[in-house]
């Protein structure tokens, strides 16, 4: 392990730069492109573990950007909970790049490892920052590189889809900034540890105000997340982009998740007084609602990269209610449940991809086709992805989805927990084995004018289903970790006082002077 | 080493490796899996051999291992009698059924595949029965599901075989989530998930509060699974399946795995008036449906399906009595079917295999051609109706028994005796008319081809079967006795009540019924086409129709509420947003304590502010009134921008102001290049309904934002600002605190949006790419664009203007840390000065005299502020800490030399080179527009 005092920083600082080198790359070639992705990618995969173990022996690191310290400067704030993200991030950039080199995907359009780094640096830059406002930032590179990820390779439905995200996503950026700016008129900060305080110490006749501008940035982040009735930008952008975009975007819609975690968990925390957890019962709702919707969705969807998008919103709703039901032991069953559904959607998505290929013109439409090359593989593939993704025994979704109903046991809602994860999980079953037997069983007579398997993109998706296959095998030390994770993300108190009391370095030498 | 400390995991899990190594065997020799197959079958038994004697000896093993112990799950395994017995028979009925289907399959399919499939599923079931932790339990449950889908739809070419098989899948898919919420409930009673535990809990279990919901769960995976009513129906279309599978799974094994529940939690949560309701009503209902459909069935498998049915609620029945002696009963009728079903079965397979039809009505007088087979079938389907000296007789005796000690209870359980009896009856005609129907009469001439007797070995698994139905039948104290008592003490976890395994009883109830139920049957068959008659003329509840009609109405409601909801439009999905958002301000300020406003006064405001306020506010509503008009809306907003940059000036926000304004300019420019290529009038809108909405959501959101900001802005502001008013010039080095916060204590933010500023360049860049579009070639009114593209005028001047512009963006980027300016608005300025050259004088004219890639600008640029960080990291400081210096030098005089400066740098320059390469980018889109001619001059 090394550790430097910088180290939280790394996670910004390598894709970042990463990103402007390629871009000053480019004048050599695509190959210089893909070989820096790679290994910038692979840095961060270093970089990540090391922030793993840095945030579990240390507690909470500050890094006060610009030497100004909280609450007047920017600063990192690396945590378990925020490392995981990262490292989680990682991986599944690492699989997403990989498919897209190994299928040429990348070559399709300019600037797609210079977006792909940039997209990283936002990803981390939200999940490490512990100002209001920076995450508003980090949430504008987030849009502007995912927009232009998800243009990638262009067309019709796909340039529509990207509309539909932008444009949504742009009202909500709006509304961040009006949310943002009521907040700071209120309570006068933009560092959340500092708002946290600034809650906890609100004079009674300032909660309405606060209360609405709190909600209104949830529904920034509900915007981010997927939540229902919000989520209508998500299919589809998801099921027309490429295949290793919406798999990279797998982590998007955690990315409001996390943040309603962060802030909302941190300023609305256990010591917010009144408003302490005032927002969980609507995170609850929507997830509850939201689980219902999409699980229909699944039913209905007429291709299966639209039925994937839709999987990935009932697997969102699922995370949602985890979240609701706020105990440590729900959040740590949940954060579980939130790396399995990542990797697998990913891995979905790709897969999609190959089958779609494989299929020639008749793409990813349920309807029937002539065999596809290597059905036989493919249709192992996709079984282990359903039974995953669905979460039936034996790979991480069920282990997931058995941690959350364990821990919704102890809820006042718990028989529509119940009732909701298990009736949906049962429509999702039916729903998928209809489109595995329309696509791999009821085929058509005559060979397939699809392509041969693209056997180096497989990788990919094997690799994520290993780490399914692992995340079951290991529940229990995992499951240890989301919990611990879990433990610390609702003890507000240390990371407070750790962000507001990191002092800056003397650096008057450096100022003035003649 | 111990090979009892860990051998019953080995027991489940070798057939699951073995599949692997069946289906790469098959790829060397075709019968290659079905050898392999065997000896994993094999080896899983002799790894479970050292472990028999032990419950025998009233031992239970227990073999566990950590896996998330803090949810009380554990990777664990039990050997109790009652798992001994399911996994005895797993195993060993298993391995006849390999060894059947080895001459079963044809050439055509495909080995591999299905011995891997069924391997895999005797690991599964072997799971289930031995596993002592009930997560791991409906883990192994779930995963019978899986491979039972795989194995019928193993025809997968036959649209009945995918149908059963979903069919299949859809019900017991369903009972296993049921299933696994009752195990949750039940594990949250007893505090553990161990099986252990939780059978000695049963009181607390029968006496807690959620006793109810937990036993409906669980009882719904038992009874999809085990095929009871009202979820028998799919067993019928489960036989789509190959022989083999519906052998082992739908009459031997996995609907007794419903059973085994029954059995194993016996001890926790049987004794209730709610459990002998339930269980033993299902089971009867099952009993009599099953027996009475049966004997209509001319398909040989079908008539099986049912009859299993029928069984499996007699069972059921059983367990439902809820006494010791009847669960003895249960047990034993559990072996008895076993060996009776599957025999039969396989007969039912090879009249397939050598008749070509399992249709009774094209059947006949086999006996001729196959008297073997027939004689084996004999004495099963003997077996089967319960005829005296075979093993079915002496548990169809023992539930005749309890039928008529539970028929004291009330007077309505005086109908069980009757009922139980009809059931005899009809299962007697069903196996009789098997029999006659099949092997007697008149042989068929329309047959594919001449049957005769299957090869020697395909007929050894039944020979064993039909042995064992005779000793059993014959001898059972010898026989079946040990294993019984065994499985007993298991289920009851408790001692074994005394009963008596003698074929003779003396002159009693339940003789009088076993007579009853065969002369009745026998005569009953003797009838039996008047009875098809009958049964013809009613119509008859059709499950598979309605199965599937509540699937579509599932499907056509999924499809209904998504494509309502989901409607792929814009402006749906946008009010949405809107009207959830402002849902949420109203709910915050609703439900929380504190007025709408606070105690500061509101300022009193001068008349040109109000003047200047609703300009800007008319213009804002003259720009929706006049969307349509594309270029008229865009001047108008424009009006808008100019109100707001006023505003900043007048609020002394100077920076703001020209910022404002210089971004105004190049949006206005940047709209103006792209209206150029949309059409010049929006269509308009018709839908009223809509319009009102829209219009409604619009006037509520502009209210709520200024009732928000009125919110904010009437109470005390105690902020953070004042360290940044204080600090700016000792600690940033400058007295224009915006530029000190935009480059220094909020550096990193600047950071951020100059790269969101770089995306957007790169991002409109890569759309754009190759992209050519029509441009129209006049405007609205229909007159041709100016032919003049580069007026002399415009070209001189600005040619003239270009380093005065320059000038001046490098005037304001220099006095921006102490004064109004600074890079973002110098990078504006000069990327105006550059496009103005563009404009005026044509991109290739430009592009030949400024010979800069505008990546390169924004590269160097990024590249540049990144750096200015580093180098204090490099330090030893964090990341974009600042330094400056007073400087003294001739001539220049003083002055002050910031890092930031740097910073500010690289900001003008992703500003200059994202702004103009998106402008031109967009310029250069079409080369067409000019009749004739092209941009180029």
């Amino acid at each position: 392990m090394t550790d430097w005092p910088s180290l939280p920083f790394l996670a910004l600082l390598v894709p970042l730069l990463g990103g402007t080198l390629i871009l000053l790359a480019k004048p050599f070639g695509l190959r210089l492109q893909r070989i820096l992705g790679l290994l910038l990618t692979l840095g961060l995969l270093f970089v990540s573990v090391d922030l793993l173990e840095v945030a579990f022996e240390q507690g909470h690191r500050v890094y006060t950007l610009g030497n100004w310290a909280a609450p007047y400067g920017i600063v990192l704030v690396l945590d378990a909970l925020s490392a995981m993200m990262v490292s989680l991030t990682t991986v599944l950039a690492l699989a997403a790049l990989w498919y897209a080199i190994a299928s040429g995907i990348d070559r399709q359009g300019a600037h797609f490892h210079v977006l792909f780094q940039i997209q990283l640096f936002g990803l981390n830059g939200a999940f490490l920052t512990g100002d209001v406002f920076n995450l508003f930032v980090f949430f504008e590179v987030l849009l502007l590189a995912s927009y232009g990820l998800l243009l990638h390779g262009g067309g019709r439905l796909r340039t529509r889809g990207g509309l539909h995200y932008v444009v949504i996503n742009l009202i909500g950026s709006t509304l961040f900034l009006f949310a943002v700016g009521a907040l700071y008129g209120l309570l006068g900060t933009l560092n959340m540890a500092d708002m946290a305080q600034a809650v906890a110490d609100l004079p009674t006749s300032d909660l309405a105000p606060v209360a609405a501008a709190g909600l209104l940035l949830l529904v920034v982040f509900a915007i981010k997340a997927a939540f229902f009735p919000l989520y209508l930008w998500l299919p589809g952008a998801y099921a027309e982009t490429s295949a290793p975009v919406a798999a990279l975007f797998a982590i998007m819609t955690k990315v409001g998740l996390y943040a309603i975690i962060r802030v909302h968990g941190t300023v609305f925390g256990p010591e917010a007084g009144e408003l302490a957890f005032y927002h969980q019962p609507f995170v609850l709702t929507a997830g509850l609602i939201g689980l219902g919707m999409a699980a229909l969705g699944v039913m209905a969807a007429k291709g299966l990269r639209n039925q994937v998008a839709y999987l990935v919103l009932a697997s969102v709703a699922t995370l949602l209610i985890g979240v609701g039901l706020n105990t440590p032991q729900a959040l740590g069953a949940t954060l579980y449940y939130l790396i399995h559904s990542t990797l697998v959607a990913a891995a979905l998505f790709l897969l999609a991809d190959l089958i779609a290929k494989g299929r020639g013109s008749y793409a990813d439409r349920f309807e029937s086709a002539p065999a596809m090359p290597q059905a036989v593989l493919l249709g192992g593939f996709f079984l282990f992805g359903a039974i995953a993704m669905t979460g039936m025994p034996p790979l991480s979704g069920f282990m997931g989805k058995v941690f959350i109903l364990d821990a919704a046991l102890a809820h006042d809602w718990s028989a529509w927990v119940l009732g909701m994860i298990l009736v949906s999980s049962l429509l999702m079953i039916v729903a998928m084995a209809r489109s595995g037997s329309l696509l791999f069983y009821n085929t058509l007579d005559g060979a397939s004018n699809g392509e041969a398997l693209n056997r180096p993109g497989l990788v990919s998706v094997l690799g994520l289903f290993l780490i399914s296959v692992g995340m079951v095998v290991f529940a229990g030390p995992i499951l240890g970790m989301t919990e611990a994770i879990a433990e610390r993300a609702y003890d507000v108190g240390p990371y407070v006082d750790q962000v507001l009391n990191t002092p800056t370095q003397d650096a008057q030498w450096l100022k003035g002077g003649h | 080493m111990n090979l009892l400390a860990f051998n019953l995991p080995l027991v489940v899990l070798l057939p699951f490796v073995g599949a692997a190594f069946a289906a790469w065997a098959s790829r060397l020799n075709r019968l290659g899996a079905a050898y392999t197959s065997g000896l994993v079958t094999l080896l899983s038994l002799a790894l479970l051999m050292p472990s028999v004697p032990l419950p025998f000896h009233d031992q239970t093993l227990i073999q566990t291992w950590d896996w998330v112990p803090d949810l009380g799950l554990y990777f664990s395994f039990r050997l109790d009698g009652l798992a001994l017995l399911f996994a005895l028979l797993i195993l060993v009925i298993g391995l006849l059924v390999i060894f059947y289907a080895r001459y079963y399959l044809s050439a055509k399919d495909c080995m591999g595949r299905f011995f891997a499939y069924l391997l895999m599923f005797m690991g599964s079931m072997l799971g289930i029965v031995l596993s002592e932790n009930v997560i791991q339990l409906v883990i192994f449950w779930e995963l019978t599901s899986i491979t039972s889908f795989l194995l019928i739809s193993y025809w997968q070419h036959r649209k009945e075989a995918r149908q059963g098989a979903r069919m299949a899948l859809a019900i017991t898919g369903a009972g296993g989530l049921a299933l696994l919420g009752g195990m949750i409930l039940l594990g949250e009673m007893v505090g553990s998930y161990q099986l252990t535990h939780i059978l000695a809990a049963g009181d607390l279990i029968r006496a807690h509060d959620w006793y109810l919901p937990a036993l409906i769960l669980i009882l719904l995976g038992v009874f999809t699974k085990s095929a009871q009513f009202p979820f028998h129906f799919w067993l019928p279309h489960a036989m789509a399946a190959p022989t083999p599978v519906s052998a082992y799974l739908h009459s031997a094994t996995m609907v007794k795995a419903g059973i085994f529940i029954l059995a194993r939690f016996f001890p926790a949560l049987s004794g209730t008036i709610e459990w002998t309701l339930l269980v033993g009503g299902a089971g009867l209902i099952t009993l009599l449906i099953g027996a009475y459909t049966a004997l209509f069935k001319h398909d040989l498998k079908g008539l099986l399906a049912y009859s299993t049915i029928s069984h499996l609620g007699l069972i059921t029945l059983l367990f439902g009595f809820g006494t010791q002696l009847a669960a003895v009963a249960a047990i034993f009728h559990i072996i008895n079917h076993a060996t009776f079903k599957a025999s039969l079965f396989m007969v039912a397979g090879i009249v397939d295999h050598e008749t070509g039809t399992r249709d009774m009505r094209r059947l006949g007088g086999l006996i001729h051609y196959m008297p073997h087979t027939a004689t084996l079938a004999m004495v099963a389907a003997a077996a089967m109706a319960g005829v005296p000296l075979l093993n079915g007789f002496l548990s169809k005796e023992m539930l005749f028994d309890q039928a008529v000690i539970a028929s004291s209870i009330s007077h309505w359980a005086l109908l069980l005796p009757v009922l139980v009896t009809i059931a005899g009856l009809l299962s007697v005609a069903y196996s009789v008319r098997f029999i006659m129907d099949t092997f007697f009469g008149q042989p068929k001439s329309d047959l594919l081809h001449t049957p005769h007797e299957p090869p020697r070995f395909m007929k050894i698994p039944v020979d064993i079967l039909v042995v064992v139905c005779l000793a059993v039948g014959i001898l059972p104290a010898l026989t079946v006795s040990p294993i019984l008592e065994t499985a007993v003490a298991g289920t009851l976890q408790a001692e074994v009540p005394d009963f008596s395994l003698a074929i003779w009883h003396g002159f009693n109830a339940p003789l009088m019924m076993s007579i009853a139920a065969l002369i009745g049957g026998v005569a009953l068959f003797l009838k039996r086409d008047t009875l098809f008659q009958l049964y013809q003329r009613h119509e008859h509840v059709d499950a598979k129709r309605y199965f599937q009609a509540s699937l579509q109405g599932i499907l056509n409601l999924a499809q209904t509420v998504t494509q309502r909801f989901d409607k792929g439009s814009l402006q749906h999905a946008s009010a949405w947003v809107i009207a959830v958002s402002l849902a949420a301000g109203i709910v915050g300020f609703a439900g929380f304590n504190g007025s709408l406003l606070g105690e500061t006064p509101v300022q009193s405001v001068d008349t040109l502010t109000v003047i200047v306020g609703l300009l800007g506010a008319l213009a804002a509503l003259m720009t929706a009134i006049w969307h349509r008009k594309r270029f008229v809306s865009l001047v108008v907003i424009g009006v808008v921008g100019l109100v707001i940059a006023i505003g900043f000036v007048k609020f002394s926000a100077p920076d703001l102001a020209l910022t404002q304004l210089s971004v105004e300019v190049v949006t206005i420019v940047l709209l103006l290049l792209a209206l150029y290529f949309l059409p010049q009038a929006s269509p308009k809108e018709i839908n009223r309904v809509r319009l009102w909405r829209d219009a409604l959501l619009a006037g509520v959101s502009g209210i709520g934002a200024t009732l928000l900001t009125l919110s904010v802005l009437t109470r005390d502001f105690d902020s953070i600002s004042t360290y940044f008013l204080e600090n700016s010039v000792p600690g940033g080095g400058g007295t224009n605190v915006v530029n000190v916060i935009l480059v220094d204590f909020r550096g990193f933010d600047t950071l951020g949006e100059i790269v969101v500023l770089a995306l957007a360049g790169l991002g409109i860049y890569s759309l754009l790419q190759g992209m050519t579009l029509p441009a129209p070639k006049n405007d609205l009114r229909g007159r041709l664009w100016n032919p003049d593209k580069h007026p002399l005028i415009l070209q001189t001047l600005t040619r003239l203007l270009l380093p005065l512009m320059l000038m001046v963006a490098v005037f304001v980027f220099l006095r921006g840390h102490n004064l109004p300016g600074g890079g973002f608005i110098a990078g504006l300025i000069a990327s105006v000065a550059l496009i103005v050259q563009y404009l005026a004088n044509g991109i290739d004219w430009t592009r030949t005299r400024l010979q800069i890639d505008m990546h390169w600008a924004i590269g160097l640029g990024l590249l540049i502020a990144i750096a200015t960080g580093l180098v204090m990291m490099a330090m030893g400081y964090p990341f974009l800490t600042s330094a400056f210096r007073h400087m003294h030098w001739p001539v220049v005089g003083e002055f002050e030399l910031a890092s930031a400066i740097a910073f500010d740098l690289g900001v003008f320059l992703v500003v200059v080179g994202a702004t103009v390469l998106s402008l031109v980018q967009l310029g250069r889109l079409s080369h067409s527009s000019h009749a004739g001619s092209t941009w180029k001059s």
